[in-house]
C-alpha cells in the first residue's frame, strides 16, 4: 500500500514536470507541424539563467518569497528572446520545405546553442537549491516529500487549466485551435497566419524555458541537460499525439506513473520504460492516443 | 554528367581512389575508416531517404553491429575481422528484419520517430548492463585476416582500411544495382504516391521492408567495422545525437548517386576532426553552422555540385 501509494505521488510529481517541459513542444508543432529539436535549448536556456538569477537574488539578500518570481520573469524573457530570433532569423525562411528538413534545422540550431551555453556559463555545474527547501516538507505517513515537488503539481494542473480556457474561451485561442485545424482556410478568411505562427513560436520556447526554471532548484545545473529532456519531451507528445494539448497530459501521466512504477518495483527497466511505453502505444495507436488517422492520399 | 561518364566513375576512378588513399599518412587512413565505416550507414539511410523515409533510429544497427563484434569474441572463437563484420551485417540486418515488420506500416515523422524509440530501449539496456561495462563500454579484441594476425598497429590499420574500403564500394555497386532494378525504382515511386504503387501490382510494404532491412545491415557492418577501428565500444553508439548525425551526412552528402555517401562522409569527418582540433569548445556550434547553411544554400548537399541531380532537387522542395 505504501509503496503504490509512493508510486502514485513520485508519478504525479514526474508526471506535472514532463507537462512542464513538453507542453511548448506540443504546441509548437501543433499549430506550426515543426517538430522543435530546439526546445532542448530552450530548457537548458531556462534552466541556467534561472540559476544564475536564482544565485544573484539570494547574494543580494533580498526577500526569500521573491526569487520564485523574479525565476520566472528570467525564464520567460530569455524565452522570448530566443523565441523570438529564431523564428524571425531561421525558421522564417524555411516554411513550406520538407518536415523533417526542418526537424534537422532545429536541430542544428540544438547543437549550436549547446556550445553558446559552455561559452557563456562553463563546464562547471551551477547549483540553485534555496528555493527547493525554502517551501518545507510535508509527509504522508512515513513518506516525506519536499512541497517544492508538490507544488509543481499544482503548477501544471493550473498551466493545463490555464492553456483549456485561452483555447475555448477566449476569441484568440478560438482562432489559434481554427490555424490548428487548417492554416490555409484560416488564411482565407483574414487571420495573420504568419503572426500566429511568430506567437506560437514564442510562446513555446517561454514554455520550454519555463519548464527549465522549474527544475533549476531540483538538478545540478551542468552541460548536456537539454539531450535528455528533448527525447523525454519527445516521447510525452509521440504517446499523446503529435500537437494534441490533452494529449500530452495523458501522455505525461501514463509516462509519469510507469516510470514511478519501475523505480520502486524494477529498476532495471527505470531507464529505458518510457520509451517503451511508447513503442507500445504506438503499436496499436499509430498517430498517438489523442489523434485520428489521417486519410490516405490517392 | 552523363551516363557513360557517371559509370565510369563508378566502375574505374572509385576504385582507383580507394586504392590510392591506402597510401595517405597513417592518421588519415584512421580517418577514412572511420568514414566509410559511417558512410555505410549513410548508404542505407540514402535508400530509405529516396523513398521518402528517414530514421532517427540508425544508431541502433550501428551499435548492435558494433556491441556484435565486441560480444562474440568472448563467446565463440572467433577473430577474423572478415567473419566478424559479416556476422555484424547480418544481426543487425536479423534485428531490422524483426523490426521491420513493424515499422513498415509508419510514415513520415512516426517512422522517425519509432525508429528513435527503439534505438533508445537500446541505449537504456546497454547503459544499465553492468556486464557490459555500463555508460563506459569496453574494449575489443585485436583481429586478424584470414588467420593472418598484423604485428605493427600500422600494418593492421592497412588491412582494416582495405576490408573497410571494399565493404563500402561492394555496398554501393549493390545499391547502384539495386536502385536500377523494378524493385529499386519502386523507392520514388512510394515516396510519391503509395497508393499508386499499390495498384500497379507491387507491395509497398514489402519494398520498404527491405530497404530497412537492407539500411539495418550496412549500419550493422559499418558499426562492426568502426568498432574494430576504434577498439572500444560504449552506448553513445547507439544514441539519438549519434543518429541525428548520420541523418546531417546523409543531407550534407545529397542522394544524387551511391558515391556521395562516401565524399560526404569524408568530409563531415575531417570537417568535425579539425573543429574538434582547432575549436575544442565550438566543434558543436561549427558542425551545426555547417548543417544549417547546407540546408539553406545546398539544397542538394554536396553532390549537387557535381551533378545537378533531379533526385537531390525533388527531396528538397517537396512542398506538401
Amino acid at each position: 500500500m505504501l509503496t503504490f501509494i509512493a508510486i502514485m505521488i513520485d508519478g504525479m510529481v514526474f508526471a506535472s514536470w514532463l507537462f512542464l517541459v513538453a507542453l511548448g513542444l506540443t504546441l509548437i508543432f501543433g499549430v506550426m507541424k515543426i517538430l522543435n529539436v530546439a526546445h532542448g535549448s530552450f530548457y537548458a536556456f531556462g534552466t541556467y539563467v534561472s540559476a544564475t538569477a536564482i544565485g544573484w537574488w539570494f547574494r543580494q539578500g533580498l526577500p526569500d518569497f521573491g526569487s520564485f518570481a523574479f525565476m520566472f520573469v528570467c525564464a520567460f524573457g530569455v524565452g522570448l528572446l530566443f523565441g523570438l530570433a529564431i523564428e524571425r532569423l531561421l525558421l522564417r525562411r524555411m516554411y513550406g520545405r520538407d518536415e523533417v528538413i526542418i526537424v534537422l534545422v532545429t536541430f542544428a540550431t540544438f547543437l549550436m546553442l549547446e556550445d553558446v551555453i559552455i561559452w557563456v556559463w562553463g563546464g562547471d555545474p551551477y547549483f540553485a537549491f534555496e528555493p527547493y527547501s525554502l517551501l518545507g516538507l510535508t509527509s504522508f505517513g512515513n513518506l516525506i516529500y519536499s512541497n517544492y515537488d508538490l507544488a509543481l503539481i499544482g503548477l501544471a494542473v493550473s498551466l493545463a487549466a490555464l492553456t483549456w480556457f485561452v483555447l475555448n474561451k477566449t476569441k484568440r485561442g478560438r482562432i489559434l485551435v481554427a490555424v490548428i485545424h487548417d492554416p490555409e482556410m484560416s488564411s482565407a478568411f483574414g487571420v495573420n497566419v504568419g503572426a500566429v505562427f511568430t506567437i506560437t513560436f514564442v510562446i513555446g520556447a517561454m514554455l520550454g524555458a519555463l519548464g527549465g526554471a522549474v527544475t533549476a532548484p531540483m538538478i545540478s545545473v551542468a552541460p548536456g541537460i537539454g539531450v535528455e529532456v528533448i527525447v523525454l519531451a519527445f516521447a510525452i507528445v509521440v504517446i499523446g499525439g503529435m500537437g494534441s494539448v490533452w494529449g500530452a497530459i495523458v501522455g505525461a501521466v501514463v509516462v509519469g506513473i510507469s516510470r514511478a512504477a519501475a523505480v520502486h518495483l524494477l529498476p532495471e527497466i527505470e531507464l529505458f520504460v518510457i520509451y517503451a511505453v511508447m513503442t507500445l502505444v504506438l503499436v496499436f495507436r499509430p498517430e498517438g492516443l489523442f489523434m485520428r488517422q489521417k486519410a490516405r492520399k490517392i | 554528367m552523363n551516363a557513360n561518364l557517371s559509370r565510369t566513375v563508378l566502375f574505374v576512378a572509385a576504385p582507383i581512389v580507394l586504392v590510392l588513399c591506402a597510401f595517405l599518412p597513417s592518421w588519415a587512413t584512421f580517418l577514412l575508416i572511420i568514414s566509410f565505416a559511417k558512410a555505410l550507414v549513410v548508404l542505407g539511410l540514402m535508400v530509405l531517404w529516396r523513398t521518402g523515409l528517414v530514421s532517427f533510429g540508425q544508431g541502433l544497427f550501428y551499435g548492435m553491429g558494433a556491441y556484435t563484434v565486441g560480444i562474440l569474441p568472448q563467446y565463440v572463437a572467433i577473430d577474423d575481422a572478415v567473419l566478424l563484420v559479416l556476422i555484424s551485417a547480418l544481426s543487425a540486418g536479423f534485428l531490422a528484419f524483426l523490426l521491420g515488420f513493424l515499422l513498415r506500416r509508419y510514415r513520415e515523422i512516426f517512422f522517425a520517430m519509432l525508429c528513435m524509440a527503439f534505438s533508445m530501449i537500446f541505449y537504456g539496456v546497454l547503459v544499465k548492463s553492468e556486464k557490459l561495462g555500463s555508460t563506459d563500454g569496453f574494449n575489443i579484441i585485436p583481429t586478424t585476416y584470414f588467420g593472418y594476425a598484423p604485428a605493427d598497429p600500422d600494418e593492421a590499420r592497412l588491412f582494416l582500411y582495405f576490408l573497410t574500403a571494399a565493404s563500402a564500394y561492394v555496398a554501393c555497386l549493390f545499391v547502384h544495382r539495386y536502385l536500377n532494378s523494378t524493385m529499386g525504382r519502386l523507392t520514388r515511386a512510394i515516396r510519391d504516391n503509395e497508393l499508386r504503387v499499390e495498384y500497379l501490382g507491387f507491395s509497398a510494404h514489402f519494398a520498404v521492408h527491405f530497404k530497412f532491412v537492407l539500411a539495418g545491415s550496412f549500419a550493422g557492418a559499418g558499426g562492426g567495422l568502426a568498432a574494430i577501428a576504434i577498439g572500444h565500444i560504449d552506448p553513445e553508439m547507439v544514441y539519438w545525437i549519434q543518429s541525428g548525425e548520420f541523418v546531417f551526412v546523409t543531407i550534407l552528402a545529397g542522394v544524387g548517386n551511391v558515391l556521395a555517401p562516401l565524399i560526404g562522409s569524408v568530409v563531415f569527418e575531417v570537417l568535425r576532426t579539425f573543429a574538434i582540433e582547432y575549436a575544442p569548445n565550438a566543434w558543436q556550434f561549427v558542425v551545426g553552422g555547417c548543417l544549417l547553411a547546407v540546408i539553406m544554400f545546398l539544397p542538394g548537399g554536396l553532390w549537387s555540385l557535381i551533378e545537378k541531380s533531379r533526385e537531390g532537387e525533388d527531396v528538397s522542395s517537396s512542398a506538401r
